[in-house]
């Protein structure tokens, strides 16, 4: 019985982590690109003349996409016309079931994970619900019986198929330095130290998997420069015929794709929860010195080193997205075939070589 | 166990975020709401026509190499243990993979104009 309610307290926090974490994207997003572009950006939202940076945008956009029209044209597949948004959403957010936020807690006795879904197939079990969010994407175009937006759908299905290869290749020469497709396990391992000081993260011993996997990542979100599917400004995307909340949810997986990369890029590369030299009594540095820590302390300085990570990669791409030109679609194609798959075969090849010697 | 509870919250999540505007959006239409999304032209064709069969192609493609991909994922997990073995295993794999690999290069699967 307490098992059921620690997990669905566990649920409910990430969930809200999530949404809350979502929903302040755009605001980021929105701020950060005025800042690019020498503009204010959006400041006016306020409650009781209370502005704070136009911190209550999101919440009133939020309103205002609750309150439009219910609008499912008749010439559309009905059904499959509301399925797509919902497959879209779906699959993206359970992926954050399988992210470890902080190592295991003991209260009482009883020892939690600080993660609701600790498989043995975890890191298999994201790229695959990730991929399935193609289904979402494809539905929308052909439910929507409009030729662009079927175009776009199928640009996009292309584009997500052919980064899929690569962030899959990408991720083989990680699991062999720590061999677990278990998260949690990986994270563990990072914590480990190299020639006595290093933290053994995986950018450090990965380096060329994580570019590739950088480059597929930023494809898979299909934002720009990769925004091929959608095109906002000329061409027309898979969810021209979207409104209100169902187009409300293809932009939401948007951001949540932001965040569980950043959270994949944090959990795989950048040693997860991980703090250099913090181990559960507290810091030991290789120099010596030791600076003993309650394990409260500990555990909130972990979940805090998450976040901090996860936040420095949602700015990272979303200043990506506002500095770089789109790809045309020839090139998007010979980069992800003609660069990224030869180039992660080539990274197994050496980190196979190097492992054996 | 886990999994199921997850499914369960986010679907419902899901569900009600797609029914709020049924119950909450206004319900006014028109002739002019009525046709496809056409860069406000008046529409040409109501149905979906051939598509270029480019795209099926990437797909094959796709299919392929992603189920070389699975196969690289058991072996990566047990080459800590059975190196050097596994590299050369994995070298007769891996020369039959780049040959295809270069066949569909050559045979211009990747090229788009």
């Amino acid at each position: 019985m307490t098992d059921i309610g620690i997990l669905l307290i566990k649920i409910v926090l990430a969930l809200v982590w999530f949404l809350v974490l979502t929903l302040y994207l755009t605001w980021a997003e929105r701020k950060e690109s005025a800042v690019i572009q020498d503009r204010i950006g959006a400041n006016r939202a306020s409650i009781f003349g209370i502005r704070i940076l136009g911190l209550f945008q999101p919440f009133a956009d939020a309103i205002k996409m609750i309150f439009k029209e219910d609008f499912v044209p008749v010439f559309s597949r009905k059904f499959l016309h509301t399925l797509a948004p919902f497959l879209s959403f779906f699959f993206v957010a359970i992926t954050i079931a399988a992210i470890p936020f902080g190592d295991d807690i003991r209260i009482a006795g009883k020892t939690i994970s600080l993660q609701i879904f600790d498989a043995n197939i975890g890191l298999l079990f994201v790229l695959a619900m990730l991929s399935l969010g193609i289904y979402g994407i494809i539905l929308s175009g052909w439910a929507s019986n409009n030729r662009f937006a079927l175009l776009g759908s199928i640009r996009g299905a292309a584009q997500l198929i052919s980064y899929e290869v690569a962030l899959g290749l990408s991720l083989v020469g990680l699991i062999m330095v720590y061999p677990s497709l278990r998260l949690s396990e990986i994270v563990r391992a990072q914590g480990s130290l190299l020639l006595g000081f290093f933290p053994a993260w995986g950018v450090f011993l990965q380096p060329l998997g994580f570019i590739i996997f950088l480059f597929a990542a930023l494809a898979e979100t299909k934002r720009v420069p990769f925004d091929l599917p959608e095109g906002e400004s000329e061409i027309i995307g898979f969810f021209a015929e979207y409104g209100g909340l169902k187009w409300g949810l293809f932009m939401m997986t948007d951001f949540m794709e932001i965040i569980i990369v950043s959270a994949l890029l944090t959990t795989l590369f950048f040693g997860g929860w991980q703090v250099p030299w913090l181990s559960t009594a507290g810091f030991e540095f290789p120099w010596g010195w030791k600076w003993h820590l309650g394990p409260w302390l500990v555990t909130a300085l972990e979940v805090a080193a998450f976040n901090i990570k996860v936040f420095i990669f949602c700015w990272l791409q979303i200043l990506i997205r506002w500095t770089y030109p789109r790809l045309r679609y020839d090139q998007l194609m010979d980069l992800g075939w003609k660069l990224l798959v030869p180039l992660s075969l080539l990274n197994i090849l050496g980190t196979a070589i190097v492992m054996s010697l | 166990m886990e999994l199921l509870f997850v499914f369960l919250i986010f679907g419902l999540l899901g569900v009600v975020l797609l029914s709020l505007n049924a119950l909450l959006g206004p319900k006014k239409t028109n002739p002019d709401k009525e046709q496809p999304f056409e860069c406000g032209s008046p529409y040409l064709q109501d149905e979906i026509k051939p598509f270029p069969i480019k795209f099926s192609v990437v797909a094959f493609i796709f299919l392929l190499f992603d189920i070389e991909v699975v196969f690289f994922f058991p072996w990566a997990l047990v080459f800590k243990e059975m190196r050097p073995a596994a590299l050369v295993i994995m070298l007769a794999y891996g020369a039959i993979l780049p040959a295809g690999f270069v066949y569909a290069w050559k045979k211009g699967a990747f090229k788009w104009d």
